[in-house]
């Protein structure tokens, strides 16, 4: 088998292969424009009557799970990225699969990271065959220089959602460790040792998977409220020592910067955002954990304050920062994809406003609306963007693959999505004649803010009214590139070989562009 | 002999670390490990050659070890370590900004000026985007003694390459004799200022000038350079009018209090009593000379609310500006030392009076039934000079204000 075929050029300009790992994918078509129809994928029709009536599905470790779940050669197993690095249940699956002697997995993760670099020697000796999900850090590098067996796709987290709902992923086995469960599968990840907020990346895999298995370090009597996971969708629960590192799982990105660079991006955008009268009573905005983005969230409670104004919900990756705003009263509700810190989990256990969320209710592209273009301001980051307002969060400017997508493009739906990023890191120019790799078309990039100045997509006539007579300093994004350029030096292009080591989707499961591999 | 300059490691960004050995024969043996290989590995290459070329050097071992240090950077370091080797006067220049010919105004406003040490290239790269009204490229005490040498490369092509957007360019040489050597290598590059460390009587300014006009000689350039005086120790306050008068091109005069506290044997405290008399006595000498008395830098940078009473507290002494040793510190220095709304209002009011008594050939200015005396009119049209330089008042703001 081909490891891809059948190159076309998409609608974005690039070429990709539309037969990847065997599979038919279809290119993009642009925004909007794929809509698949048909019935959505569902599990095989279980009956109670095959389960223990007490309730009790504890088996006794996690090898048997996998041997009772059907753990075989050519499957997919998921897990999700709660517990970012602090993970310890994904590496010991592989361990189990490789002492069986079983090969050709894939594994479906909702993203990787560092602590998964040691699964580098499965997919060296083939008991995985390739990892589709967020390649971070070691996974990512070994996939850019082309040393994995399949070829790695990267997805949203809406659209791994969309995947795993259309069928185009169809998973075997699903292992979600959670913080607290009950033995009936009940789960939830705001309590226990290992509380990590929201379970919500697990969501999918517990109502589209074969079988699920549920792995906590804090069993809890029959009801385990709340029940984020339902046990109605588990098979097996397992117990264990620990399911993760608390000290990794409270990310320590998460806090406001203290670089006066990034605080000028923060303060510039904010005031961007006040002057476009773009924050109002009411407003909403999304704010990742980034320094910078916690940092615009403080400007941003400070206008709010001054105007005597409220948000109505913010978009989070929770922390302290939107916790606090939300206690003061700055805002009615958190809606949480992710809890980065343990405030954000006490606030989520504890505050009826602080809410919650999965892919299905924010971004699912075959979902009957999501609330992803409600939010008025859209606060993301980017490696590169291009003179057409493209921008890339996956490869680096020379090529390499490492980081994941998230929710980025997802949240590329908002009303008024912005960029704030340097003009450049290190020596590296981050706007380019064209991206390394294109995750989001420019079409849905707003401005991009960096410190010498602001670009504003030409598209957004509005924008340019209201800021009319604005002192931001308001260029082209060719005079920002110029500018960078004229400090650093026009950057080489990177070699890189032909062969594709990776593709990227969009959020409606169409192939966006590749990644191609890193040459020496 | 084997010559080193620059940084490496971990923690060093937009920095390069070169070891240079000068050998007989061989050819260049060139070793680049640099984070940014992959895309300017071509170009970092090129222009090793280009400055081996230009010192004609056929015969070397070197090693660059490169954090994404910039060409002026790069270029920096490299001639820093050729020049610790082979006795030369060729310079490796890079191409001047137009900008940084820029010559400043001897009563530009001085709110602010940014300290960033001369061997630190990563703080000055991004050092203009925050405004401060000057940039001081330190010589002196934030750069180790044995660092010294390569930090002068670094600080001229700084003064030649890098874009300050529009802010004042200084350098703080090292204090007088040594310092006079500073001179030749910042002078000739479209420096604006020069801050004299430690200064304790007027011969060191003369000094300090006969060295400029030397150079100027020498090199040929036209720019005029400003000085600014450090007062730092209990003799330097005691001469400080002296000092202040020195020389046509002094414009302002600081006072800096880390070494004056310790000189007459005091602690400095959050209250400031201990150099209250020299505060005062440096504000005094230097409005006797007609030039800016500019206050010390405060160092706890995460104090932003200390930061402001601080300079409240300058400006009521009659500051006119003071240092800061973080951006963050710039917008708080700026927002405190300019007229405040009230002080505006107040001022627009007093010179309508006064234009009005003008028109009406009135001897005397009067506002209600107050009248108003001159220096009090001089200070509004001070308030006002200002209000309108810091863009807090439009340039026609009594026609507006008439209609």
């Amino acid at each position: 088998m081909k490891k891809y075929d059948n190159l076309v050029t998409n609608a974005a300009g690039r070429i990709v292969p539309t037969i990847i790992n065997g599979e038919e994918h279809v290119p993009f078509m642009g925004v909007g424009k794929y809509k698949p129809t048909g019935r959505k994928h569902a599990p095989s029709i279980a009956s109670c009557a095959d389960y223990p009536a007490d309730g009790n599905k504890l088996v006794p470790d996690l090898k048997e799970a996998l041997i009772l779940a059907g753990i075989r050669d050519g499957i997919t197993i998921s897990t999700h990225h709660h517990f970012r690095d602090g993970d310890l249940i994904a590496n010991q699956i592989f361990d189990i699969a490789h002492e069986l002697g079983i090969k050709n997995l894939r594994w479906f993760p909702s993203a990787s990271f560092s602590c998964h670099k040691q699964l580098i020697k499965y997919l060296e000796d083939g008991t995985i065959n390739r990892i589709e999900g967020s390649m971070n850090g070691p996974l990512g590098r070994f996939c850019s220089e082309g040393k994995m067996q399949g070829i790695g796709i990267l997805r949203s987290h809406g659209g791994r959602y969309q995947a795993v709902q259309d069928g185009e992923v169809k998973i075997d086995i699903a292992v979600i460790a959670a913080p607290t469960a009950d033995a009936f599968g009940n789960a939830n990840g705001v309590n226990g040792p290992a509380a990590c907020g929201s379970l919500g990346f697990a969501l999918a895999d517990s109502q589209y998977a074969d079988k699920v298995i549920v792995v906590t370090d804090n069993l809890v009597p029959f009801p385990c409220i709340p029940w984020q996971i339902h046990g109605n969708f588990v098979d097996y629960t397992v117990v264990v020592d620990q399911v993760g590192l608390p000290e990794k799982i409270v990310s320590g990105t998460t806090q406001v910067t203290r670089s006066p660079d990034r605080l000028l991006l923060a303060e510039m955008t904010a005031r961007l955002c006040e002057e476009a009268g773009l924050i109002h009573d009411g407003f909403s905005y999304q704010a990742g954990a980034g320094g910078t983005a916690l940092s615009i969230g403080i400007y941003f409670s400070e206008i709010l304050k001054r105007n005597n104004w409220k948000a109505r919900f913010i978009r989070a990756g929770s922390n302290k920062y939107p916790v606090a705003m939300l206690e003061e009263g700055l805002v009615d509700y958190i809606l949480d994809g992710q809890t980065f810190d343990l405030e954000g989990v006490r606030s989520m256990r504890d505050n009826p406003g602080h809410v919650s969320t999965s892919p299905f209710t924010s971004y699912n592209y075959h979902g009957k609306g999501n609330f992803a273009g409600m939010v008025d301001v859209v606060i993301l980051g980017a490696t590169e963007v291009d003179v057409h307002f493209n921008a890339n969060v996956v490869t680096h400017s020379d090529g390499y693959l490492l980081h994941g997508i998230g929710g980025w493009q997802n949240c590329l739906f908002g009303k008024t999505v912005i960029l704030p990023i340097p003009l450049f890191r290190d020596r590296i120019p981050v706007i380019l004649d064209e991206v390394t790799t294109i995750c989001g078309p420019g079409d849905l990039i707003d401005v991009i803010v960096t410190e010498r100045g602001i670009a504003i997509n030409p598209k957004r006539t509005d924008l340019f009214e209201k800021l009319k007579g604005s002192k931001l300093p308001i260029k082209t994004i060719q005079e920002l590139k110029a500018e960078a350029e004229a400090i650093c030096g026009k950057p080489d292009k990177p070699r890189l070989g032909d062969e594709i080591v990776a593709a990227i989707k969009w959020v409606d499961g169409t192939v966006i562009d590749v990644v191609r591999r890193v040459l020496d | 002999m084997i010559a080193t300059a620059g940084n490496k490691g971990k923690d060093v960004r937009s920095d390069c670390q070169v070891s240079l050995e000068i050998r007989q024969e061989g050819g260049r043996e060139l070793v680049l490990e640099s984070k940014v290989e992959r895309l300017y590995g071509r170009q970092i290459r090129a222009q090793i050659h280009a400055i081996l070329d230009f010192f004609d050097l056929e015969h070397v071992s070197l090693h660059l070890d490169d954090s994404g240090a910039v060409p002026l950077v790069i270029a920096a370091r490299i001639e820093a370590a050729i020049r610790k080797l082979i006795k030369t006067d060729k310079e490796f220049l890079p191409e001047q900004l137009p900008q940084n010919m820029q010559v400043t105004l001897r009563d530009r406003h001085r709110f602010s000026r940014l300290y960033l040490p001369g061997n630190s290239p990563k703080l000055m790269l991004n050092a203009g985007i925050h405004y401060p009204d000057g940039i001081i490229l330190d010589l002196e005490d934030s750069v180790a003694p044995d660092r010294k040498f390569e930090a002068a490369f670094l600080v001229r092509n700084a003064l030649r390459a890098i874009d300050f957007y529009g802010a004042e360019r200084m350098v703080r040489i090292n204090q007088v004799p040594a310092g006079l050597n500073d001179i030749e290598f910042v002078a000739p590059h479209g420096l604006n200022l020069i801050l004299v460390p430690k200064v304790e009587e007027a011969g060191q300014i003369h000094q300090v000038n006969e060295k400029i006009e030397a150079v100027r000689k020498e090199k040929g350039f036209k720019q005029p350079i400003w000085l600014m005086p450090i007062i730092e120790s209990a003799l330097g306050v005691v001469n400080a009018y002296a000092i202040a008068s020195a020389a046509p091109n002094v414009v302002a005069l600081a006072v800096g209090l880390e070494d004056y506290t310790a000189d007459i044997g005091a602690r400095r405290t959050n209250e400031a009593w201990e150099s209250f008399y020299a505060r005062s006595s440096v504000v005094n000498a230097a409005r006797a000379a007609g030039i800016q008395p500019i206050d010390s830098v405060f160092s706890d940078v995460d104090d932003m609310e200390a930061l402001a009473n601080n300079v409240k507290i300058s400006k009521s002494l009659g500051f006119d500006g003071m240092g800061c040793i973080h951006p963050r510190q710039i917008a708080v220095i700026h927002e405190n030392f300019a007229p405040n709304p009230a002080e505006i209002d107040k001022a627009k009011k007093i010179v309508l009076a006064f234009e009005d008594a003008g028109k009406k050939g009135l001897g005397v200015v009067s506002l209600g039934s107050k009248m108003i005396d001159p220096p009090v009119v001089k200070r509004a049209l001070k308030t006002i000079q200002l209000a309108v330089g810091r863009g807090l008042l439009d340039h026609d703001w009594m026609v507006n204000e008439q209609q």
